[in-house]
């Protein structure tokens, strides 16, 4: 094979900065090697003339460097918060230089999940901006002898209008680099109406090598001399290796050997599952040498593992009295009381994240360092487990960055970055580790599977006297304590203990359970199934009462209001409730407006057809959806048409922020079509698309229209909030164009055919689904 | 010894011959463009064109190829956009981008085939590639927009 690399450590940066004619807007800079092998984490911000702080940099001839500490994953974030400090900065986004950092603490959080990146980061780049301004003001200020209040910036330069000089920030940069760093309570920000980019947004920088194959994935990144590894797993979660066989697979040619690896050591956490890994000179070779591997496995406890018995254990829990994480009133007094009661059970299953891109990582073990290359969404979580899988201290761990084929949380584990760390120095060569589609797809760290149990109590008018709510999942924490069998309050938080209906009675609730498979974090979490069982049993309690189900949510949502849910420890996704509280005037307000843009109950729908609502707040963000499905006679679904109302308060780039709600539709109907992750002996059934299917062009939503409000509230979320509304929302929108209630996922399960009595389908707990008690 | 032309260069593959035509691009050649999805003509992520159809390389036996003109994404557009590709800009189409460079290449088959598709034969068309990121409205969109500047 011949020794092609887009990583030769000699005259990197040459040759794959992609081509600049096309360009038009801010560079990215390819970073994946270091310029400089003793100082790692050296970036061209630090290198540059000035450089009052870790994210920004200007050198003499003007150019910008923007480091971007946020993992890409197609969210553009990489362009979105740089694009924030150039703002700031007033600088000319042509002249700016983007690139990515290494893991480092120095950046604060790099964990790419939940939301926040803008959140958390947005005044931490509008101030870095700020702070060069500042210093480029006073340096030119200096120059032309004039106070430095007659000074202001326009497009990359320090004009003084009194005397009509003006003077580009290169030529100021040594001049400023002398200057004292300002406090942060010396900068004056830009007022809104200066803003060049922050709410009117910018195309990614990495556009074009998107569509022309130029762009570095994980998959892509090639150093001299590496090598290739797949890896045979344990089948069942916990199961070690007893003997193996490799005769076989060391006569497919290709193969160099195999190497075992390690079970983990619970509980599991980020540390590699262990099993066999086959190395060869290219991917093909290992798989194939792979298929051949003979072992014997000692399976462990998690043998007699059974989805289909799970659910029912996790139904029965639901129907039994939980931990109470949430009271107001008295909910069983006023169940005592005559009148209506209704109460139904919900159900999703375990979902796989299947980011398009498997997982894959490049590490290189060498003289007690390790450099990894990784599409991660959390690097220093690469470096903490990289060290202490090998012994080394974190700061001896490299991790570059680099793009991601898609995330959606799984790429914050980083237990497939371990394996090649610790397959590199096992062999003592640059390895490769690439998970095939079934692997990505058995050896997940699922979404929770979780059963949900909903009661209410109803006055004459048909409103909500009294609510209990109870969820029963494997939580998140089990990852890293066996014993976790409670939800933790950051995952109860998530569309439970905030239910946000104005009713005198409520009381939430959470049962144990056990988990037998890895769980994790997927997009927008436990909201996933929160919202679809209480945005489903408000729809169920709306056709009840022979409501309208979209003016029974707003009266439900009421009137204006602060959440107070001090007394729950209600963690508001890390954010303060001062600064983020929770609005139910906010939430109403995205419901009026998805009712009215979508035209519910006005306009005329096709036979089969019908429209369904929820509105649910996640990651501080609130959203409103209205989905209309049409149904045919033989029960297969199209969705013509999807509107969404988003208040997610400052929108920094509003054509991305759009793109990321279309998107979670579509992330969205795969999760209601055909979204379930079974097991069988403790081995998941699972493999690839053919048994895990995700939505095709043709079954997604032809049309979704994001609205989104015009807001001065800080920023929140939107990477995640668009898809807990929409599966009720579609599910709600199947019962009014058939009549068939869904309270179970996904709907693969439900024969939606027309004359095909559905009612009877039995829960595995033995209730029907579609009949609530009175 | 099997000869053929990837991207208009003549290469000869010494290799196995079972050996799927992806792994030889993005391992041999280092013409990662073209992404591994699922393996097993699944996804579309790997579509090249093989004598200016589009195929899954994931299941394209070099065998299959001797003699063949292949072209992948890097070189499609010639020395610049196809129009495809600029359209993808146009409309913004990438999120992650992972499955861009599939969807293009079998986007681009499919216009020649159909040059005004209708919605159902952009259904039909495209079917076979994922977009796990969810860009499909965009990408009927863009193929709408080549569609009508390629008169
Ligand atoms: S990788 Fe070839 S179709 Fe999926
Ligand atoms: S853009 Fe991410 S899979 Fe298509």
């Amino acid at each position: 094979m011949t020794a092609i690399s887009n990583l030769s450590r000699r005259g990197f940066l040459k040759g794959i900065v992609g081509s600049g004619a096309l360009i038009l807007g801010a560079h990215y800079v390819p970073t994946l090697l270091w310029a400089d092998e003793s100082a790692p984490n050296r970036t061209q911000v630090d290198l540059a003339t000035l450089h009052p702080n870790i994210f920004v940099g200007v050198d003499t001839d003007g150019t910008v460097h923007i480091v971007a500490h946020r993992s890409e994953m197609g969210t553009v974030i990489r362009t979105s918060l740089p694009m924030v400090v150039a703002d700031e900065l007033d600088a000319d986004w042509k002249r700016v230089k983007v690139e990515q950092a290494i893991g480092d603490a120095r950046y604060g959080d790099q964990n790419t999940d939940g939301s926040h990146s803008i959140r958390s980061f947005y005044d931490t780049m509008r101030q870095a901006g700020a702070t060069a301004r500042f210093m480029l003001i006073q340096a030119a200020a200096q120059q032309w002898g004039v106070p430095a209040s007659e000074c202001k910036t326009d497009l990359h330069v320090v004009v003084h209008s009194a005397s009509g000089r003006q003077i580009g920030y290169g030529e100021l940069a040594t001049a400023a680099s002398k200057l004292p760093v300002p406090k942060k309570e010396e900068l004056q920000l830009k007022k809104k109406d200066a803003w060049r980019y922050i709410g009117k947004g910018m195309d990614s920088i990495d556009l074009t090598d998107l569509c022309t194959g130029k762009a570095l994935y994980g998959m892509d990144v090639r150093l001299d001399g590496m090598l290739y590894a797949s890896i045979e797993h344990p089948p069942v979660f916990g199961g070690k290796v007893k003997s193996y066989d490799d005769k076989a697979p060391l006569q497919v040619a290709g193969v160099q050997q195999t190497v075992p690896i390690d079970a983990f050591k619970p509980p599991c956490g980020f540390q590699p599952l262990g099993g066999i890994a086959v190395i060869a000179d290219n991917t093909w070779s290992a798989f194939q040498g792979r298929k051949k591997l003979n072992i014997a496995w000692e399976h462990g406890a998690n043998e007699t593992y059974d989805s289909g018995a799970y659910e029912k254990e996790l139904h029965e829990t639901a129907r039994q009295p939980g931990k109470a994480i949430r009271t107001e009133g008295d909910v069983d007094s006023e169940f005592a009381k005559a009148g209506p009661v209704f109460e139904g059970d919900y159900y999703v299953p375990l979902l796989a994240h299947a980011s398009m891109e498997p997982l894959v990582a490049l590490a290189d073990f060498k003289d007690g360092k390790a450099t990894v290359w990784a599409p991660t969404q959390n690097p220093q979580a690469v470096q903490a487990i990289v060290s202490q899988q090998l012994g080394i201290s974190k700061e001896d761990v490299i991790c570059h960055v680099t793009l991601l084929g898609g995330g959606f949380g799984r790429k914050s584990k980083p237990d497939y970055v371990a394996e090649a760390a610790v397959l590199s120095k096992k062999t003592g060569h640059p390895v490769k580790v690439v998970w095939t589609r079934e692997d990505d797809i058995k050896f997940d760290y699922y979404n929770a599977v979780a059963a949900m149990y909903l009661k209410a109590s109803l006055d004459a008018k048909g409103k909500p006297t009294a609510w209990l709510q109870r969820s029963v999942f494997p939580p998140i924490p089990s990852i890293f304590d066996v014993n976790a069998v409670y939800g933790d309050a950051s995952h109860l938080q998530q569309g439970w203990t905030d239910m946000p209906y104005n009713i005198p009675n409520i009381r939430v609730e959470n049962g144990p359970a056990k988990a037998h498979v890895r769980i994790g974090w997927l997009r927008s979490v436990a909201n996933i199934y929160h919202a679809f069982a209480v945005q489903t049993f408000t729809d169920e309690l709306a056709h009840r009462a022979g409501r309208d189900p979209a003016d029974y949510l707003l009266e439900l949502i009421g009137s204006p209001r602060t959440l107070n849910l001090k007394a729950t420890g209600y963690p508001n996704y890390g954010a303060s409730p001062d600064t983020y509280p929770w609005e139910t005037g906010r939430l109403r307000r995205v419901t009026e407006m998805a009712i009215e843009k979508s035209g519910w109950g006005k306009r005329k729908l096709r036979k089969g057809s019908g429209m369904g609502i929820a509105a649910h707040r996640s990651f501080l963000t609130y959203v409103a959806a209205v989905v209309e499905v049409e149904v045919s006679a033989d029960g297969d679904i199209t969705i013509p048409r999807v509107d969404m109302a988003v208040d997610a308060g400052l929108v920094v780039n509003p054509e991305i922020t759009r793109a990321q709600f279309e998107g979670a539709a579509v992330f969205g109907t795969s999760v209601a079509r055909s979204g379930e992750i079974t097991a069988k002996d403790g081995r998941i059934v699972q493999s690839n698309f053919y048994d895990y299917p995700v939505a095709r062009i043709n079954e997604a939503p032809y049309q979704t229209n994001v609205y989104l409000v015009e807001s001065d509230a800080p920023p929140a979320g939107v990477g995640e909030p668009g898809v807990p509304p929409f599966v009720p929302a579609l599910c709600n929108a199947i019962f009014a164009a058939t009549g068939k209630r869904i309270r179970q996922l996904p709907l693969s399960r439900t024969n939606l055919a027309r004359g095909v009595d559905s009612s009877r389908t039995q829960a595995a707990n033995g209730r029907p689904w579609l009949s609530l008690s009175e | 010894m099997i000869q053929l032309k990837i991207n208009g260069v003549a290469r000869s593959f010494s290799g196995s011959p079972d050996m799927p035509l992806l792994w030889y691009l993005r391992d041999e050649l280092g013409l990662t463009g073209t992404k591994f999805g699922c393996g097993v003509a699944l996804c579309g992520a790997c579509t090249v064109h093989r004598n200016g159809e589009a195929v899954r390389s994931c299941v394209t036996p070099m065998s299959s190829v001797a003699g063949a003109d292949v072209t992948t994404i890097e070189a499609v557009g010639g020395n610049g956009l196809h129009p495809v590709q600029a359209a993808w800009m146009k409309h913004n189409v990438p999120q992650c981008g992972y499955c861009q460079s599939g969807q293009i290449m079998q986007a681009i088959a499919l216009l020649r085939a159909t040059p005004k598709p209708t919605d159902e034969q952009i259904d039909d068309g495209m079917a076979g590639n994922i977009c796990r990121c969810g860009t499909y409205q965009r990408i009927r969109a863009a193929i709408k927009t080549a569609a009508k500047e390629s008169v």
